[in-house]
């Protein structure tokens, strides 16, 4: 079957993106197995037996009547124990270092999202990453939780805030007002919404349990990072809260009743920028403080802080409220807060945390007796029994105490093993589907790769040897094996891959793409073995003759791939494109000499000697650019350039000598605009400066140019209507950006009642599917009526404009000079540097790649969850709906890679008439480029999968790479589909 | 003829040699606390400085392009004038590129600016000394096939391998590592530093497995 280039990569990286969903979906299980929800008391253990019985067998009553939850999105543990704290929580400072409280640092484990972080406070197990993907619609939580327990035991709970809950646990709150998390610019609202209930609440006796989960400092930290001047205001807001809280729970606690507890603590941090999601020491440190009137008051400034893990909360308070603990809980009882209790409850309490973790090592791991963890809890309830012994004989001597503090320090060795070992469990991979995705990928990259000397060649097709591996024996053969294989594994014992949910039918169907591609990448290899003569002429040609920028694009992607592999160099992966893209503009620098000097050389002395030298030269340089170029065109190329020498001479000679310059000193500017990665992310960066609150003036001012600048830029390709539509959607954009409050119209001052801006999000909507519109109509016109190219040029560019202007609207103010450099350095390079350098279609699609991708960092990504930009979701909604949400978010993400690539579309199609098959070879570059790494980390990641940063560092950036193949498929879809066009006319 | 050259540029490329590796032994006999990673600047300095006059020392006495027509005192100050400015002109290029590669505008400026001297001492002095200060002869130099004697090979082989052994030496910084010599610039200065030695190395074998192949045009 003969395809065409276009075409043949658009189907490979079609195959791709189901090979990597398939292994996104085996390296992201949903689930990870966990015990179901018991009901009642089924598994509650008696004491441990001694030589003679004992008699307390049923569950520890209650240690506390009340439980007041108080949740403080994104409170970072300096934020109350630092000189923050001091400063603007002065009660609480009190409460820690003089009241009767226990303070802790809690670690919270990546990814520090609220709605995982949610999760591990409350059944007390570590979620999977997935649900990093599930928090923006959260469903809810089946596994046995601590609300649901209270909830079974008859404990009613009412909550107030952050929705996430109220989604998480549906009907559990016998009272409830939830408040939306999305709309991060409003930091007071969400508040006050929580707090206007806490008057009533607080008198009112006919509660166990209250929830309160504050969003406003999460919102400023997302606004204006944790050093902003609104940080101080809402911790004192806070202190208040807790203030009253306090004293209410205070003057209510009789003589004779338990005393109440008061909990403060917060999901996760914050780190410097002011984000989440990673795991750097600022995110994943939070406070955590227990008050409450059993506790012994402390004397003094608190000395160091103990860390305990996030999940321990959930065992703690299930023991506090006299709850069975949650079964999937991996966490160990705060001792501290049992202290005041007799040695025997003590020991009662730990025994139960033991046997429950005990219970689910035995459940997940199969050779669970031999687990240290387990023979150190067997040896604890061992001795633990001969101390009830010693304690039913009534023996009160020195001797009991020892032997109890001795139990109670085995059992805390014990249940800390058990933890450690358990946690380890999270990570639970689907092999069998990765296995099968990882194959699926590598055969599309091999045979992508072999493809490569006839899908460039200037005919641009490539036959696939489809017909003679289809009939052969080996399909048959490999198919019924795979099918073998899968029925094995499938049928083994207690697998629970995805793979093997999936329909038979769809299944062999998997099965069957396998073999074939693989039959298809044999005779493609047998093919180029048969006629050894003809190819591997040309590459020994062209190898001598390469270009220092063919071997600068070939050692930036191997370097780029090789570095993969390295934890920092995923984290600082801009720091990899960046350079690549300054070296490739220093080598573009050098080019553009040659070029312009030789012809200078050639002008300068007219005599024919050189004039001939210089003449080979140039015919050289067409060799080493693509053998396919033949030496009239190149004739006549010197032809022209020899006369018309003094012209050149002029300005656009030396406009495209400065053009890499500029382009280096743009990038270095927008380098500085955000600062990303991890290990120099605190540095200052204009960003920051800009969005802070006292530089409002600095940002309306440089949004408004740069606005005025994307229109310049853009317009001067549109269609006069696209035009008109372009320059009242970029009003419409500024008077967004003004209702939301992030900048300011001149003339009104006062006034600042911040709205959503929905009318006008939806005025710049409306002229972003006009422009696309139009555009669309153009192509179309010229598809059916084969016009001449200059409609499809109009129309792309339309398209383009169109881009543009959603990016202008969803982007946040201080990055739209992002774009305008985008626009800027697009233009400069086409005009000045590929025009005169006429390099070919495929050199010009990886410097696309290049430039795409170090716009992704450009515009503030990381390979890190938390940079995603969530809040362009909800740009033009009133509240979350999902599909738009998540278009709109992989927009904005993937914005420097897409409008690079429809440039590149753009450029192609307006050289056809130089090289008519542009269009075939830039797609067929595209998916081949971005494919080569994809492949190489998806091994990479499974090789790494028992890594320490395999969920903080590179599962994040999996991620990221999954969803570029599927928006590049998409993207070399819109490609073929240009070039189909194209092709069609030809025949014409 | 051919194999005397070589023999000579291959003992100029052993001095050169020789004094580098002097430059990081000799001076802590006589600074106290001296040591690469720790008083890297100062190292910066003495290494630049040696090279430069190794080189200029060697120019004088190997006169490996000997100018045709002999000059007077002016036009000899004049030349000696622009080389200055050139090689000035240089550091302020090379240190303007670090910088676009995202080196700290403001702070660690000396820092910058040193490692860009002993870029220019590598690459440009080199050239300063050779070919004199005509921009048209090192773009002949630089072009393809533009040398014409072994001298401007070893030129061009020097010099590429100095800025790509800068280039390289780059890429342990953002290395979690937390070693000193990952601190800016002292990995770009070393790694400039032995692409330089190896450059010195390289230049005179390549030059003599290549040297049937490699025919000069006569001027
Ligand atoms: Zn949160
Ligand atoms: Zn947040």
């Amino acid at each position: 079957m003969r395809l065409r280039s276009g075409v043949f990569a658009s189907c490979c990286l079609l195959v791709e993106a189901l090979g990597v969903g398939l292994f996104l979906r085996g390296f992201f299980p949903l689930p990870v197995k966990s015990l179901p929800r018991r009901g009642a008391r089924g598994d509650r253990p008696p004491e441990p037996p001694p030589p003679v019985s004992s008699n307390w067998t049923k569950i520890p009553a209650p240690l506390f009547k009340k439980i007041v939850i108080v949740l403080i999105d994104a409170l970072r543990d300096d934020f109350v124990f630092g000189s923050k704290g001091r400063q603007f929580m002065p009660y609480t400072t009190e409460l820690v270092e003089r009241g009767t409280s226990h303070s802790f640092i809690a670690e919270a484990k990546a990814p520090t999202v609220t709605m995982p972080r949610i999760k591990a406070l409350m059944t007390g197990s570590i979620p999977g990453f997935i649900d990093v993907i599930m928090n923006l619609n959260s469903p809810a939580l089946l596994d046995d939780n601590l609300i649901w327990q209270a909830k079974t035991a008859g404990k009613r709970i009412i909550f107030y805030g952050d929705d996430t809950w109220v989604k998480l646990f549906p009907k559990h709150f016998v009272e409830y007002d939830g408040t939306s998390s999305f709309f991060v610019s409003d930091f007071k609202e969400v508040d006050d919404n929580v707090t206007r209930h806490l008057d009533t609440v607080l008198k009112r006796e006919d509660w166990d349990i209250l929830i309160l989960h504050y969003l406003g400092l999460d919102h400023i930290g997302h606004l204006t990072g944790p050093n902003s001047p609104l940080v101080g205001p809402k911790l004192n807001e806070m202190d208040n809260i807790i203030k009253k809280i306090h004293t209410s729970l205070l003057s209510k606690e009789g003589e004779l009743s338990l005393p109440d507890l008061l909990v403060i603590c917060g999901d996760h941090g914050m780190s410097e920028t002011g984000s989440h999601g990673g795991s750097s020491l600022e995110e994943v440190h939070t406070p955590l403080l227990l008050i409450s009137s059993a506790f012994d008051r402390k004397s003094g400034p608190l000395k160091s802080l103990v860390l305990v893990q996030q999940t321990d909360l959930a065992v703690t308070l299930a023991i506090g409220l006299g709850l069975p603990i949650s079964r999937n809980s991996i966490g160990n009882l705060i001792l501290p807060v049992i202290e005041a209790k007799t040695m025997r409850e003590q020991l009662r309490f730990l025994h139960l945390n033991g046997f429950q973790l005990s219970q689910l090592l035995q459940e997940n791991v199969p050779a669970y007796e031999k687990d240290s963890g387990f023979e150190h809890f067997k040896i604890a309830e061992k001795s633990h029994g001969n101390w009830i012994k010693l304690y039913l004989e009534g023996n009160n001597s020195e001797v009991l105490i020892n032997l109890g503090k001795k139990v109670l320090k085995q059992y805390l060795e014990a249940l800390r093993i058990l933890s450690s070992s358990l946690s380890k469990q999270v990570a639970q991979y689907d092999i069998y589907s990765m296995m099968v995705g990882t194959v699926i990928v590598l055969e599309v990259v091999l045979l992508l790769l072999l493809s490569i000397p006839k899908a460039l060649s200037s005919g641009a097709e490539f036959e696939v040897p489809l017909s003679p591996p289809l009939c052969s024996l080996l399909f048959y053969l490999m198919c019924l094996m795979l099918c073998a294989v899968h029925v094995v594994v499938c049928t083994s014992a207690e697998s629970l891959c995805y793979f093997c949910s999936i329909s038979w039918l769809s299944a062999l169907g998997v099965m069957m793409l396998i073999s074939a591609l693989f039959c298809i990448i044999l005779s493609a290899l047998g093919k180029m073995c048969t006629y050894p003569k003809v190819p591997a002429k040309n590459p020994a040609v062209s190898n001598s003759n390469w270009l220092e920028l063919d071997v600068l694009i070939v050692a930036g992607t191997i370097g780029h791939v090789s570095s993969l592999c390295a934890s920092s160099f995923i984290e600082e992966e801009h720091q990899t494109w960046y350079f690549l893209v300054n070296t490739l503009c220093l080598a573009l620098c050098q080019e553009m000499c040659r070029h312009y000097f030789l012809v200078k050389e050639c002008d300068l002395h007219q005599s024919s000697s050189t004039v001939k030298k210089s003449f080979e030269e140039v015919k050289e340089m067409a060799h080493y650019k693509n053998d396919s170029v033949d030496i009239p065109e190149c004739d006549l190329k010197l032809g022209k350039i020899a006369p018309s020498a003094e012209i050149l001479k002029g300005s656009e000679k030396w406009i495209g000598l400065a053009s890499p310059w500029f382009i280096l000193i743009f990038c270095r500017l927008l380098r500085s605009l955000n600062q990303t990665g991890v290990q120099w992310a605190h540095r200052p960066d204009f960003g920051h400066w800009l969005t802070s609150s006292d530089h409002q003036a600095e940002l309306s001012i440089l949004a408004a140019i740069s606005l005025a600048m994307i229109f310049i830029l853009v317009q001067r390709r549109c269609s006069l209507v696209s035009k008109i539509a372009m320059a009242l959607g970029l009003l419409g954009v500024y008077s967004y950006r003004a209702a939301i409050g992030n900048v300011a119209f001149p003339w009104q001052q006062d006034s600042k009642d911040i709205s959503k801006g929905i009318i006008e999000a939806r005025f710049v909507y409306v002229f972003v599917l006009g422009i696309i519109f139009t555009g669309t109509k153009d192509l179309l016109k010229s598809q059916v009526i084969s016009t001449d190219s200059s409609t499809k040029c109009l129309g792309l560019w339309d398209v383009y404009g169109g881009l543009v202007l959603l990016a202008a609207l969803l982007f946040r103010p201080h990055n739209l000079p992002v774009l305008v450099f985008c626009l800027m350095i697009q233009a400069m390079i086409t005009k000045y540097i590929w025009k005169p350098l006429n390099f070919d279609a495929a050199q010009i699609t990886i410097m696309h790649y290049w430039f795409g991708q170090a716009f992704f960092y450009f515009q503030g990504n990381s390979n890190s969850i938390a940079t995603v930009d969530i809040s362009a979701g909800f740009v033009g909604l009133d509240n979350y709906v999902e599909i738009p949400a998540i278009f709109l978010t992989g927009f904005v993400t993937y914005t420097g890679p897409l409008l690079w690539a429809v440039h590149l579309l753009c450029y192609l199609s307006s050289e056809v008439s130089r090289n008519s098959a542009a269009v075939g070879h830039g797609c067929f570059c595209y998916a081949l480029i971005c494919s080569i790494p994809v492949a190489a980390y998806i091994v990479l990641v499974t090789g790494l999968r028992y890594h320490l940063f395999i969920w903080s560092v590179f599962s994040p950036k999996l991620l990221y790479d999954g969803v570029h193949v599927f928006i590049t498929a998409g993207v070399c879809l819109f490609f073929t589909a240009m070039d189909q066009n194209h092709s069609r006319k030809i025949q014409d | 003829m051919k194999d005397t050259e070589i023999k000579r540029l291959l003992a100029a490329h052993i001095f050169c040699i020789f004094s580098i590796i002097l430059t990081t032994v000799v001076p802590s006999l006589f600074l106290e606390n001296f040591s690469i990673l720790g008083t890297h600047l100062t190292w910066l300095c003495i290494c630049s400085a040696c090279v430069a006059s190794v080189n200029i020392i060697l120019y004088i006495i190997l006169k490996p392009n000997p100018s045709s027509k002999r000059s007077s005192l002016a036009q000899k100050a004049t030349r000696f004038l622009k080389c200055c400015v050139y090689f000035f002109v240089s550091c302020l290029l090379f240190h303007g590129i670090i910088v676009l590669y995202g080196a700290p505008l403001i702070e660690s400026v000396l820092e910058t600016f040193l490692f860009a001297v002993l870029l220019s001492t590598f690459t440009t002095l080199h050239c300063l000394c050779m070919l004199g200060p005509n921009i048209q002869a090192w773009i002949r130099v630089f072009s393809k096939n533009g040398a014409l004697s072994i001298w401007d090979n070893s030129l061009q082989i020097t010099t590429v391998c100095s800025i790509v052994g800068a280039w390289l030496g780059a890429f342990p910084i953002p290395l979690d590592w937390e070693r000193p010599w990952q601190v800016w610039p002292i990995s770009c200065s070393l790694g400039a530093t032995f692409g330089y030695v190896a450059g010195l190395i390289i230049a005179p074998l390549w030059i003599y497995w290549n040297r049937k192949q490699l025919t000069y045009k006569s001027r």
